[in-house]
């Protein structure tokens, strides 16, 4: 199946991943040629079946509600890219 | 007395550090003095921890002076680095990360350090395990050990090139669909995926997480036992973590497999695998049987659409999590300037590379609006069916085999230009990721003068069946004992 440059440039915007024109173009005809691969999972019939998200056969896993000391907010903080003092800078949310 | 760290297992170095004819410190040193000699050849590591190692090697020699310890203390080891380290930079060979230093450390690594192991560094990889040739590392590529103009595998190129070359005794890898025992099948070591849920996944940055697990790199399955005894066990920070006893994978290694119960799945030995390859597996089961095994042709009809599934649940998962690198909280953050949405595009651009983009991308699109039901829901449903085939094939099998890679590693470069050629290089590792069964490769033989790796595929939990089968067949060869001439 061929994907267009648009539905790639849709897709791109979806994962929030900059790409120019001749990235576009190149992921275009790799996505469009891995999906191909993958057209004959549509032979399988599934009817009625469950999907299975996990592999493991544990569900909801509930701790007890206790207050735990989970780590140094100053070695937390140090890893931050933009700073001020304590406070974490994030850029422009408005035009 | 100085120790030759090249070949030295983790049980013969505990053995030789508990009667006290080598020191942790001795041994530490001799791993750092091999790494200083090969490392330009393999590039098996993102960051060398000497001086950390060194550190810790004293504190591993206290300990021992006090009287019988843990058995991996005292001995050098590297962990992949997508395992994060407290206050030791984790990088995931990744730009996104080239400069994060953790705040806490992996459970596994806490695991390690409470036996007082000694960390010689971080081990290098495919950009957060993306790959299987450690060409996608932001970084260096790794090297093969045997050829270092072939690709020792991947995504944990640099564990698996690290414990074949002697610059660790063992090593932590990761396996979301093949990223242990594919390497460790290219540079001739032992790699074990254990079932989903064994091992805690609690700091390990998440590539895929119904698929991602953590398992030993060692050179033979004794130590392959010792280190998985080390490492496995319920862990209540990892919400998908398995709560069952942890029997010491050492007691069952007897020899002894009479009676064994193997099964030869013919959808792995389909056309597009290396000649000398199939060789070595069909004499490695000529061993099994000899040994006293019931060897039977079986079939696992779905087998032809686990690579199918596999590109879709893995990069779809892998779009979710990644979403977490925004250049806000922690990692690479752009310097253009602009809006929070147009920064978070230039962040993602600029830190992530092409095959980690490409897997984004296809995980956004089969998880988009009106493509959802036809990728990932059909991928989830026939991930059903594969499982319930591993299920009922188990009924008449204890274990399956087959080749762990279709080919001998192969040259760096070969399969770049080609995403999806390089895709085939897993087709017989995913699926045990896919049922979350458990897998080992073992050293069975050379092919061109490379390492071959057989693959052992058991039941759920049933880790104790394949170390015993694998220990055996390793008693029966000495496939183990072939080193790397570097």
């Amino acid at each position: 199946m061929k994907l267009t440059s648009e539905e790639v440039r849709h897709i791109a915007l979806l994962a929030r991943v900059g790409m120019t024109d001749q990235e576009i173009q190149v992921m275009r005809d790799q996505l469009s040629n891995t999906l191909d691969h993958f057209q004959s999972l549509q032979e399988v019939e599934t009817e009625g079946v469950e999907p299975t998200g996990h592999a493991a056969d544990v569900t909801s896993i509930m701790r007890e509600d206790r207050l735990e000391t989970s780590g140094d907010r100053a070695d937390f903080l140090a890893g931050v890219p933009r700073r001020e003092g304590d406070l974490v800078r994030v850029r422009p949310v408005l035009d | 007395m100085s120790v030759d760290v090249t070949k030295l297992t983790a049980h013969d170095a505990s053995r030789l550090l508990a009667s006290g004819d080598t020191s942790a410190l001795e041994l530490t040193q001799a791993t750092i003095e091999r790494i200083s000699t090969v490392e330009h050849l393999t590039g098996a590591f993102v960051t060398i921890t000497d001086d950390l190692a060194l550190e810790q090697a004293g504190q591993a020699d206290a300990r021992l002076g006090l009287g019988p310890s843990p058995t991996l203390t005292g001995i050098p080891m590297q962990l992949k680095d997508n395992m994060v380290t407290k206050d030791i930079l984790t990088t995931c060979s990744s730009k996104m990360l080239k400069d994060f230093v953790p705040p806490y450390n992996s459970t596994v690594a806490a695991k390690l350090f409470d036996q007082n192991a000694v960390l010689v560094g971080k081990g290098n990889l495919d950009e957060f395990a993306m790959g299987s040739s450690t060409e996608n590392s932001a970084f260096h590529p790794s090297h093969n050990p045997w050829d270092i103009s072939r690709v020792p595998g991947g995504s944990s190129g640099g564990p698996a090139a690290a414990v074949a070359s002697g610059e660790a005794v063992y090593a932590l890898g990761s396996d979301t669909g093949g990223s242990i025992r594919q390497p460790a099948a290219l540079c001739g070591v032992v790699g074990l995926k254990p079932t989903y849920g064994l091992v805690s996944r609690y700091g390990l940055i998440a590539f895929a997480s119904s698929l991602d697990q953590i398992g030993p790199l060692t050179k033979d399955v004794t130590d392959c036992a010792l280190v998985l005894s080390a490492i496995a066990g319920h862990d209540p920070k990892d919400s998908t973590s398995i709560d069952t006893e942890v029997p010491d994978y050492t007691d069952v290694l007897t020899g002894d497999i009479k009676g064994l119960r193997v099964g030869v799945p013919k959808e792995y030995f389909v056309e597009g695998i290396d000649p000398g390859v199939r060789e070595v597996v069909n004499k490695a089961i000529d061993v099994l049987s000899g040994l006293g095994a019931t060897v039977d042709e079986t079939s696992l009809p779905h087998t032809p659409h686990a690579m199918a599934v596999y590109y879709i649940v893995a990069p779809s998962e892998a779009s979710a999590n990644l979403a977490r690198y925004d250049g806000v909280k922690y990692g690479y953050s752009t310097e253009a300037q602009g809006t929070m949405w147009e920064a978070l595009e230039h962040t993602r651009q600029e830190g992530f590379g092409p095959e980690v983009k490409r897997r984004i991308m296809l995980g956004t699109y089969a998880l988009s609006a009106g493509y959802y039901d036809a990728y990932y829901k059909k991928a989830q449903q026939v991930r059903t069916l594969i499982r319930q085939e591993f299920n009922d094939v188990f009924k008449k099998f204890d274990v399956l085999v087959s080749p762990t890679s279709p080919s001998v590693a192969f040259k760096m470069g070969e399969k770049t230009h080609d995403p999806y050629m390089m895709y085939l290089n897993d087709i017989f590792t995913q699926p045990a990721n896919i049922a979350g069964i458990p897998a080992i490769s073992v050293p069975a033989g050379l092919s061109e003068g490379l390492p071959v790796g057989l693959q052992l595929m058991a039941n759920h939990l049933k880790e104790e069946t394949l170390l015993q089968t694998a220990y055996a067949y390793e008693q029966a060869t000495d496939w183990h004992t072939l080193h790397p001439d570097l």
